[in-house]
């Protein structure tokens, strides 16, 4: 397990350490696990009622299929940690907390009053996402028919 | 055309101080290089080969009299007096400053414009047909369509690490005037047999080292669906797309090699998920939009005849104007590729006077265009004579849209550190070869494209004639390409044997332009011409 | 010879290593022999530069000059503009890079 410079949950966190996606689900009583660029999130949505831990694992700055594993884990339902470990800095915070990342372990630590400016940044966003905010285009049709 | 709320402008200035913080973070130290570029393409701004480049969002090529004063005054203010207008509807400016970048989004935002994602590894700015809205063959507008689009792409959390960059356009006519089909996306909104507005997918078009045509994936998306299914083929880009080489990165590749079935039904899949997920704007925000690209006040019973007594203008009206679908108005296009000049760059000067004349003459609004020129959309007939004079008197008179003259060219070797060639002086070239009126005449349309390296951004592959610019052993070495067409019926350029050198091109151009005229057939263009021929004339006159 | 360019972190103005400092002309630029590596990272760290490279020139009458036409380009500005260039009332400039 990495340990989070940054964690938006009141839960304890899982003191296990994650295994890969492979061995997880041979390992009937894991419950954190560690996905990798190239695995499929979808492999774990069997396993979502014991999961409380994934890292996602973002290797370089610019790879970002860790926001589409994220992203499909919350859109299952999952709801237990999603942390973003590894190539995580200060100007990725605010959309991996969009995609679904409610805790943060970067190889490098991040300046704290550059992430505080980060997380804060957005007052509004265009896209829906499970996070729970407002698009814009809702804010703009209060109760208006969805499309 | 559209007019932010303060939705809009927040996030547009939001956008500007995100950046001046990345920038005095870069000039301080606290982030480097490595991790800013990413942050700096997002924002449009490159390192060119002599200094940084700024490329601004035009989006789906629309602009106010307004914008466009601005981009004159920023060309003066913060460049040196002129900018460069793109194949992508977007201009640049060649010679900017690091430390005033932040200063040049700030005033860009404070005419509703930007530069974000310009560049990178995300959703680029969204291009369409220039004559939207003035069109007498579409259907629909399609630039409500495609601003949905640009705000459900702009700063969208999934998509700004794409393997490669995603170039989306929408048109809504037959005629494909945005060069759809060679496009990452390419949109055509059609009517059903109920008469319902859809969206036809074509996913997987581009350019570059590997040209290839977008196949067809989805003929009718519900036009209640639009953000979805686009959402969908973007997923299945970002999870699988290649990111193990450049060069294969793009999703034409990834469609090329899991065939465009098992794309298709991946994207289908991903889509049917996702329809559950509340994504959707509802028809409301479309309705809203629209509302914003209602047509301008036009007046009836205008006449609808032309005093063509003056042989210059009525050239000029021939070459270079296109049927409004309004009685006693018609669509004038400013070719920015006068007889040995640059092709897409304007002047400071050039750039205010062509707003002063969109907001006298054109009901505020103008175009750009992928073939690098500009276009006023709406022009009183009664106008039109006046127009054209004040146009001529600045250098923006060019009777030539379209033919060997109306040039595409990248910035090549003289600009783009990407570069193996120069191409302007090779355009600035031939359009002096071809400068004499009787031979533009004669040749008719003939679309001529030159790109400066494989990355094609001078869309070679699409042009009738195309060059290509590469590096022999240090010496720039031009290759023709022969029949290529973007369009309804899109076709890429074939190679005709080996290089030539600067001259030499320019030589080649005119033997290929010699057997077109002795082959053709009546009525033929020169790609009607090479379609029939085949290759092998052009390439006995060529090399035999 | 290997000489060393790169842009101004702040302006972008091409710049060339002339032994101690960095110069809008290439004919200050210096032979760096096998020391390319180690100036570069130090000037990048420094922030006195950025996407700086090395690349090969010869000695020449007329000083010095890139071996490859890329260079010589960034060296002069753009051959379409020669108002814009860094000898705007030199015509043969372009000779020199052709």
């Amino acid at each position: 397990m990495v340990e989070a410079q940054y964690r938006f949950r009141d839960d304890e966190p899982v003191a296990d350490p994650a295994v890969t996606v492979d061995s997880f689900g041979e390992q009937s009583n894991a419950a954190a696990v560690r996905l990798e660029p190239g695995d499929d999130a979808r492999d774990l949505l069997p396993y979502l009622d014991r999961l409380r831990l994934v890292e996602v694992n973002f290797p370089s700055f610019g790879d970002g299929r860790g926001y589409s594993s994220a992203r499909i884990l919350r859109e299952a339902g999952y709801e237990g940690e999603l942390r973003a470990v590894g190539a995580v800095f200060v100007d990725q915070l605010s959309h991996l907390r969009r995609c679904g990342f409610d805790s943060f372990a970067p190889e490098v630590a991040l300046d704290p009053v550059d992430a505080e400016n980060a997380f804060n940044r957005w007052p509004d966003v265009y896209q829906a996402t499970t996070d729970g905010r407002t698009p814009i285009w809702a804010r703009r049709h209060p109760g208006g028919n969805r499309g | 055309m559209y007019q932010y709320d303060h939705y809009d402008q927040a996030m547009v200035d939001t956008r500007v101080e995100e950046f001046r913080d990345q920038t005095r973070r870069r000039i301080e130290g606290t982030l480097a290089e490595e991790n800013f570029r990413p942050l700096r393409l997002q924002n449009g701004l490159y390192l060119q080969l002599h200094a940084y480049m700024l490329r601004v969002a035009v989006p789906y090529g629309t602009l106010s009299s307004r914008q466009m004063r601005m981009l004159g005054d920023i060309a003066d203010k913060y460049d040196r007096g002129y900018g460069h207008f793109t194949t992508r509807q977007n201009i640049q400016y060649n010679w900017i400053k690091l430390e005033d970048a932040p200063d040049i989004l700030a005033d860009l935002a404070s005419v509703e414009m930007h530069a974000i994602q310009t560049s990178g590894n995300c959703i680029r700015n969204i291009s369409s047909d220039q004559y939207a809205g003035a069109a007498a063959d579409e259907i629909v507008d399609p630039r409500p369509y495609a601003e949905l689009l640009r705000q459900w792409s702009s700063f969208h959390p999934e998509f700004l690490h794409l393997p490669r960059k995603f170039k989306i356009a929408v048109i809504a006519s037959d005629t494909d005037r945005a060069a759809m089909k060679l496009h990452d996306i390419g949109i055509q909104l059609v009517r059903n047999d109920k008469g319902e507005i859809g969206a036809a997918f074509y996913v997987g078009g581009g350019m570059g080292r590997t040209p290839m045509i977008a196949p067809l994936i989805n003929p009718f998306v519900p036009i209640d669906q639009l953000i979805t299914y686009s959402e969908a083929c973007l997923r299945v880009y970002n999870r699988y797309g290649r990111r193990d080489n450049k060069y294969k990165a793009r999703i034409k590749i990834l469609v090329h090699e899991l065939g465009k079935d098992e794309y298709t039904r991946q994207v289908e899949a991903e889509f049917a998920h996702l329809l559950s997920q509340g994504l959707e704007p509802p028809l409301a925000e479309l309705e809203r939009i629209k509302a914003h690209f209602v047509d301008p006040p036009f007046e009836e019973g205008l006449p609808d005849d032309l005093d063509l007594g003056d042989p210059d203008f009525a050239l000029w009206v021939k070459s270079n104007t296109v049927a409004h679908r309004r009685p006693g108005y018609v669509v004038a296009n400013v070719s920015l590729k006068p007889v040995g000049g640059i092709p897409g760059d304007a002047s400071a000067d050039q750039i205010r006077l062509m707003a002063d004349l969109a907001r006298d003459y054109s009901f505020d609004e103008l175009r750009v265009t992928h073939a690098q020129n500009i276009v006023f959309p709406h022009v009183r007939k009664a106008d039109l004579y006046t127009l054209w004079q004040k146009l001529d008197a600045a250098d923006l008179a060019t009777a030539n849209l379209d033919s060997i003259g109306d040039i595409i060219a990248c910035p090549g070797l003289d600009y783009c550190s990407l570069a193996n060639a120069r191409s302007i002086p090779v355009a600035q070239k031939i359009s002096e070869r071809f400068a004499a009126r009787d031979r533009l005449e004669t040749l008719g349309e003939l679309k001529l494209k030159i790109s400066g390296c494989i990355n094609a951004c001078g869309h070679h592959h699409a042009g009738h004639i195309g060059i290509l610019g590469v590096d022999r052993k240090g010496v720039e070495n031009y290759q023709l390409l022969l029949g290529g067409c973007e369009g309804a019926d899109t076709s890429l350029g074939q190679i005709t044997g080996p290089g030539f050198s600067e001259d030499g091109i320019v030589d080649a151009v005119e033997k290929a332009t010699d057997v077109y005229l002795a082959q053709r057939q009546d009525g033929e263009r020169f790609l009607d011409t090479y379609r029939r021929v085949g290759m092998a004339p052009f390439k006995e006159a060529l090399y035999g | 010879m290997k000489i060393l360019t790169g842009n101004d972190l702040r302006t972008g103005a091409v710049i060339w290593w002339d032994g101690s400092g960095w110069s809008l002309h290439v004919e200050d630029a210096v032979d760096v022999g096998e020391h390319a590596a180690e100036i570069l990272a130090r000037e990048e760290a420094a922030r006195h530069v950025n996407a700086s490279y090395a690349v090969d020139a010869q000695m020449t009458a007329e000083g010095v000059r890139p071996a490859h036409i890329k260079e010589r380009i960034r060296a002069l500005g753009p051959t379409v503009r020669p108002d814009l260039t860094l000898k705007p009332a030199d015509p043969s400039a372009l000779n020199w890079v052709i």
